[in-house]
């Protein structure tokens, strides 16, 4: 595409252009509002690139095959909304295990069960972080903007090859269905980041030894003359299941480390109005939208107040969120939940200054005049 | 000694199994391989995957591209594998459990894709990892640790379920007659598109001690005694049919495989 392509996109769409911008060629999804577009999208495109796309019999099969897909070395990508994401909760945990790189949208809507399908909400926090079983690490990314949309599809790419590990990308149902001026990047703008490939004879390959300086193995696709075995058992560098107690505990340690290890490389978030600030709100989707408003009609009535908003939602910000913390008088974090993300700031900032929260659990978006007021009343 | 088969196409240092002594798990793993060998297919393009349960450790010991799934999705994560990289040869290990019952809904769609997909299930009509509960294909009347009482589900047959969803080559053998198996795989792999391969197994160690079968070998016995090919039980009596296992081919037909109708699509750009 040439350089100044701007184009009027949907929230969905972004997410579909950035996924081919980063590679993706396999999509498998089960419709569900409202990620649905995702899937109509792919299905429009991918054949025309000569990628593939399949629509499953459920949530389940979709991640399934779309790990599947990976092991066979392509890039793969499904989309749900939160009944789906509940079902896919134990692939993701398969991927984790096994390191098999792809990227599951989540674009939320009300809950719990069957819920509020075409409203927005941001209940699904929690279980983008802890919805499988077990100890993991886990990145989720969380857009605000359509565009933003589009580099965040593609940094959930980047991710999942370089970290080999499921990604996820949380939505809201507003910005999914929004349009927005999007300026699409050109090609060379864009990293890509692939798997590493092993460059050694396939006989002394070891699918899950991590070199010496890495943090993950190097990824033989299937195919491709390096016979492995795959399994969600604890397993050995030679991939076969084991139940020795020190093996286990490394592993364990190891997925959870690749990633904790790296937060400076995986944390991103945007701050506005923060520099001087007195008083910061912890926002991020749709909601830091209508914060970043209510900024700006409360500076102009002289309070000093700023936005902290996360893009890489987990792992959390602990550092930055520290500092924050003992800068400030006050931090409010406000979200469509009962508060799931205040819980882990008030965890990190609440030993150093006031932590509040403001919730709203409707299906309605929370606008910048109840922030202002419920700021001003503070 | 181990044969040539298992130098060739096992990884020995996977070995030893897992299966109690008088499984049937070992035939139906070995006729895999040897259908393999006969087929001379590369071991690099040949693709093992399996769900959860006895039967489906299977793919461990095997020297192939394999993937151990979750339980009972091993149907899909092989159609992402087979639709991302038409190339391979994916061969499905499942077990009853497995394939009919949390799996169910994976089955009738990949036979309706008719994508090209070998299924082989190791019926051994019980749970055996979990320790022995009734599963789909357990014979009503017949006990499972959870059901103590005789179970008054229905039992499924696979092959007629197979079929009926849209499976272009569907058989069935068991055990006993091992030769058998080897032949249905191989008809299995040469079959474009998705193949449903019954083997039917036995388990001394649940499901032959729950029901008072004996042992292995009078397990061995009654298949002898029961199989029967599908001419032959057409032309019995109602009564005579009853409790009978139907072997051989049970349906054959073509139809446009999956992965190459999608093909025809991208081609038209
Ligand atoms: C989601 C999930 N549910 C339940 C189980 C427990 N489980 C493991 S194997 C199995 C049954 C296996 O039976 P079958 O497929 O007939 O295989 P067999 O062991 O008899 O070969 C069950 C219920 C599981 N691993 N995952
Ligand atoms: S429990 Fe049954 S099916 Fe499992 S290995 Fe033992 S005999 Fe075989």
């Amino acid at each position: 595409m040439s350089e100044n392509t701007v184009k009027l996109m949907q929230g969905n769409e972004a997410c579909v252009e950035g996924a081919i911008a980063a590679g993706m060629r396999f999509y498998a999804g089960y419709p569900i509002t409202p990620s649905t577009e995702i899937a109509e999208l792919s299905a429009e495109k991918l054949p025309r690139i000569g990628g593939k796309f399949i629509q499953m019999e459920d949530e389940i099969a979709s991640i399934s095959a779309i790990i599947g897909a990976s092991l066979a070395g392509k890039k793969s990508m499904t989309a749900t909304s939160g009944p789906g994401f509940s079902l896919k909760q134990e692939g993701i945990g398969y991927a984790v295990m096994a390191e098999i790189p792809c990227v599951i949208v989540n674009v939320q809507r009300g809950g719990p069960s069957t819920g509020l399908p075409t409203s927005p909400a941001q209940g699904d926090i929690m279980q983008a972080r802890w919805g499988t079983h077990g100890d993991h690490s886990i990145i989720a990314l969380y857009p605000s903007t359509v565009r933003e949309i589009y580099d965040t599809t593609i940094k959930a790419f980047n991710f999942a090859e370089k970290y080999r590990t499921p990604v996820i990308l949380l939505m809201d149902e507003v910005i999914a269905h929004m349009r927005e001026k999007v300026k699409i990047p050109d090609k060379d703008e864009i990293t890509v980041i692939n798997r590493k490939k092993p460059n050694i004879k396939p006989d002394e390959y070891l699918p899950y030894k991590v070199e010496e300086n890495d943090f993950v193995p190097a990824m033989a696709n299937f195919g491709e003359g390096y016979r492995y075995h795959v399994t969600g058992l604890v397993h050995d560098e030679t991939g076969f299941p084991t139940s020795n107690h020190h093996i286990a505990e490394n592993l364990v340690n190891r997925l959870v480390n690749k990633i904790e290890d790296n937060i400076e490389d995986i944390v991103e978030y945007e701050e506005y109005q923060s520099k001087d600030a007195e008083e910061i709100i912890v926002a991020y989707g749709a909601t830091a939208r209508s914060v970043k408003s209510a900024i700006d009609v409360l500076r102009k009535e002289g309070i000093k107040i700023g936005l902290f908003r996360p893009i890489t939602i987990w792992p959390i910000a602990e550092k930055q969120l520290k500092e924050i913390s003992k800068k400030v008088n006050k931090i409010t974090v406000i979200e469509m939940n009962m508060g799931q993300y205040f819980n882990e700031v008030d965890r990190i900032a609440g030993k150093d200054t006031k932590v509040n929260k403001y919730n709203r659990v409707n299906g309605e978006l929370i606008t910048p005049e109840e922030i202002v007021s419920f700021i001003k009343e503070g | 000694m181990p044969s040539e088969l298992i130098n060739k196409y096992f990884r020995t240092e996977s070995l030893p199994h897992i299966w109690c002594p008088g499984c049937g798990n070992g035939i139906i793993t070995r006729a895999i391989v040897k259908a393999i060998d006969n087929l001379n297919l590369k071991q690099d393009d040949v693709c093992i995957v399996s769900g959860i349960g006895c039967s489906s450790r299977a793919s461990g010991y095997l020297d192939f591209n394999t993937v151990h799934t979750t339980h009972g999705r091993a149907l899909a994560f092989a159609t992402g594998i087979k639709f991302a990289n038409p190339n391979l040869h994916v061969i499905v290990i499942t077990g009853d459990g497995d394939c009919a019952a949390i799996g169910g809904n994976h089955l009738i769609h990949a036979a309706r894709r008719n994508i090209d997909l070998t299924t082989v299930v190791f019926n051994n009509n019980i749970y055996g990892m979990t320790g022995g509960q009734y599963s789909p294909t357990t014979p009503t009347g017949d006990k499972g640790t959870t059901a103590p009482y005789g179970n008054i589900d229905a039992n499924f047959d696979l092959c007629e379920l197979a079929k009926a969803a849209g499976a272009t080559y569907v058989s069935r053998s068991t055990v006993y007659s091992a030769n058998m198996i080897i032949k249905q795989v191989e008809e299995g792999i040469k079959n474009k598109g998705f193949s449903f391969i019954e083997a039917i197994s036995i388990c001394p160690t649940y499901y032959g001690r729950k029901n008072k079968k004996g042992d292995a070998v009078d397990m061995m016995k009654y298949l002898k005694d029961n199989s029967i090919n599908k001419a032959t039980y057409e032309k019995l009596s109602k009564e005579e049919q009853e409790n009978k296992i139907v072997v051989g081919e049970i349906y054959k037909t073509q139809m446009p495989e999956y992965t190459e109708k999608y093909q025809k699509i991208i081609e038209l750009f």
